[in-house]
């Protein structure tokens, strides 16, 4: 039996509806085997972590481009917690400044990917610390 | 607590983990589904098939808000294709359904056909079966839309709804084979625009066609954007289901699907018998390389394998 692929919910927090970044990277997770929920723009915390756990991810992958990230990329993390899911990875995009990821870091999102980054790296990253269930 | 007991107590992290255990074929959830399958067989299945784009998702999403009011708790399993490339895929029908995602009477997954092919995956009933035991009233499959082969569709639900949008014209004659045995129900989706009740006829012409002894699938326009004539399709969806209670139908259809259901398990094991006793042996790849060279012919080989397997 094949290994089956990693499970990523690939999610728009906050309101902003900048979705070009977010479907270029759940393309490139596809493109590498990984099977992708995508949610959509507009997502709450709430939201996004009751569909990681009804999906039973590996992975929960946000992005943000409206400046929001410091409140939103934490506040699913601590949810998760709250759910006894923080087993599942958690990572996040966008355009963020340099200052704030050590913070959002330090908070338990895992990377932060920004402008201009290759999607290979998220790939890797991704396979390199997944902890697979 | 064992996954089971939770989820009989309707523990959705239990639920979750045990849908991704039956799409691994891991025997913790086949004992699962064996310990509870008589727990099973209360919900309504419901199948929304047609061609992609429809309105399936948007549909689902209305038809359980519905269902949400009357306080049914309600499960949601979306089938999209997986690469065969690469063995990837994007599901996106959750993107529709967005203000589901917290209600806690509400539990939607999304599958990856994983090379299946049919228009769900091979783990679909099995999911069924899970979702059925954490105890929903009603579970709908939305498949990827294919537009003519989801046949599989009628052997997993209860009641199959067939999604159709105005302007298919000559589609419909091209793939009515195939819809018109499918369907217990038309709708005719996104009647917002032009074209729905040509759309409508069609499928009545196509529909009288066939006697029917019983139940004659309706046609049902709707809007499912514009939450217009959803709950005219919610009230065929149930009465299909009662309709069929008041005869000997429902009986059947579920005998029916059940002897499919086993065929298809025997089926996926057997092939994972063949596969493991020929790599036993000398293994498939010699076997078939010896067919090629016309030193051994197919009908020889399948003897061959298949009293392997008897011994
Ligand atoms: C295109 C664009 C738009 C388009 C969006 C189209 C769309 N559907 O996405 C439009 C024109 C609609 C738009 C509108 C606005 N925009 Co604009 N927009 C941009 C722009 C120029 C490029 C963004 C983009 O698509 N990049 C291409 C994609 C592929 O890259 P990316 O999103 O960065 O993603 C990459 C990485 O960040 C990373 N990544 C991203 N997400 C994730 C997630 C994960 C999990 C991972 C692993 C990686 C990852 O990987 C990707 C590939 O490398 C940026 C400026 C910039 N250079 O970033 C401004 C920018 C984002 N916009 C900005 C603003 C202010 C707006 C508006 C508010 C403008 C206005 N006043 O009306 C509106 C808001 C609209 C709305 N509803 O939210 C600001 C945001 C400022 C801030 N953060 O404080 C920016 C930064 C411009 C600026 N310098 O001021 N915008
Ligand atoms: N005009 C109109 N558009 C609709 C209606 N219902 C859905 N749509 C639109 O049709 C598009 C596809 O809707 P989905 O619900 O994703 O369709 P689907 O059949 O689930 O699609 P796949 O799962 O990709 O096959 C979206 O843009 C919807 O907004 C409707 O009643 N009228
Ligand atoms: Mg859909």
């Amino acid at each position: 039996m094949a290994e089956r692929p990693i499970r990523v919910l690939v999610a728009k927090p906050g309101l902003d509806g900048h979705d070009r970044g977010a479907k270029v990277v759940a393309r490139a997770l596809r493109d590498a085997g990984m099977e992708v929920i995508y949610t959509g723009l507009r997502q709450t915390p709430e939201q996004i972590v009751s569909a990681a756990i009804q999906e039973d991810v590996d992975v929960v992958a946000m992005s943000i481009l409206s400046g929001a990230h410091n409140h939103l990329f934490p506040k699913v993390v601590k949810l998760l917690k709250k759910e006894n899911a923080d087993d599942i990875l958690v990572v996040g995009g966008g355009v963020i400044p340099e200052d704030d990821i050590p913070s959002l870091k330090e908070a338990g999102i895992k990377e932060i990917f920004t402008p201009g980054t290759p999607t290979t790296e998220t790939i890797d990253f991704i396979k390199k610390n997944v902890k697979r269930k | 607590m064992e996954l089971g007991e939770r989820l009989i107590k309707g523990d959705k992290r239990a639920c979750a983990r045990l849908i991704s255990l039956i799409e691994n074929n891991d025997n913790r959830a086949i004992e699962v589904i064996k310990k509870h399958y008589n727990k099973t067989g209360n919900a309504h299945v419901i199948g929304i098939t047609g061609p992609p784009g429809g309105g399936k998702s948007t549909l689902t999403d209305k038809l359980v808000k519905l269902l949400r009011k009357n306080d049914k708790k309600v499960g949601v399993i979306a089938v999209d294709p997986t690469s065969p490339f690469t063995g990837g895929s994007i599901l996106g029908d959750r993107v529709r359904m967005s203000d589901l995602a917290t209600d806690p009477g509400v539990f939607i997954r999304s599958m990856g056909t994983r090379g299946h092919l049919g228009g769900l995956s091979k783990a679909t009933k099995g999911a069924v079966n899970i979702l059925d035991i954490y105890g929903v009233d009603y579970i709908f499959i939305e498949t990827v839309g294919v537009g003519q082969s989801e046949v599989d569709i009628v052997k997993s639900s209860d009641t199959v709804v067939m999604v159709m949008v105005p302007g298919l014209g000559d589609d419909i004659q091209a793939i009515k084979a195939g819809i018109m045995e499918i369907g217990d129900i038309f709708a005719v989706n996104k009647s917002d625009l032009d074209g729905a009740d040509k759309t409508a006829l069609e499928l009545e012409m196509m529909l009288d066609f066939k006697k029917y002894d019983t139940w004659r699938p309706p046609v049902t326009k709707l809007s499912a954007v514009k939450n217009e004539g959803v709950n005219n399709l919610l009230d065929n969806i149930i009465n299909h289901k009662e309709d069929m209670l008041k005869n000997e139908n429902f009986k059947l259809r579920r005998e029916k699907n059940a002897k499919l259901e086993i065929l298809n398990l025997v089926e996926e094991e057997l092939m994972e018998m063949v596969h493991k006793i020929t790599d036993e042996h000398e293994g498939l790849d010699t076997i078939a390389k010896k067919v090629a060279l016309r030193k051994s012919n197919p009908y020889t080989s399948r003897d061959e394998i298949i009293k392997l397997i008897k011994k």
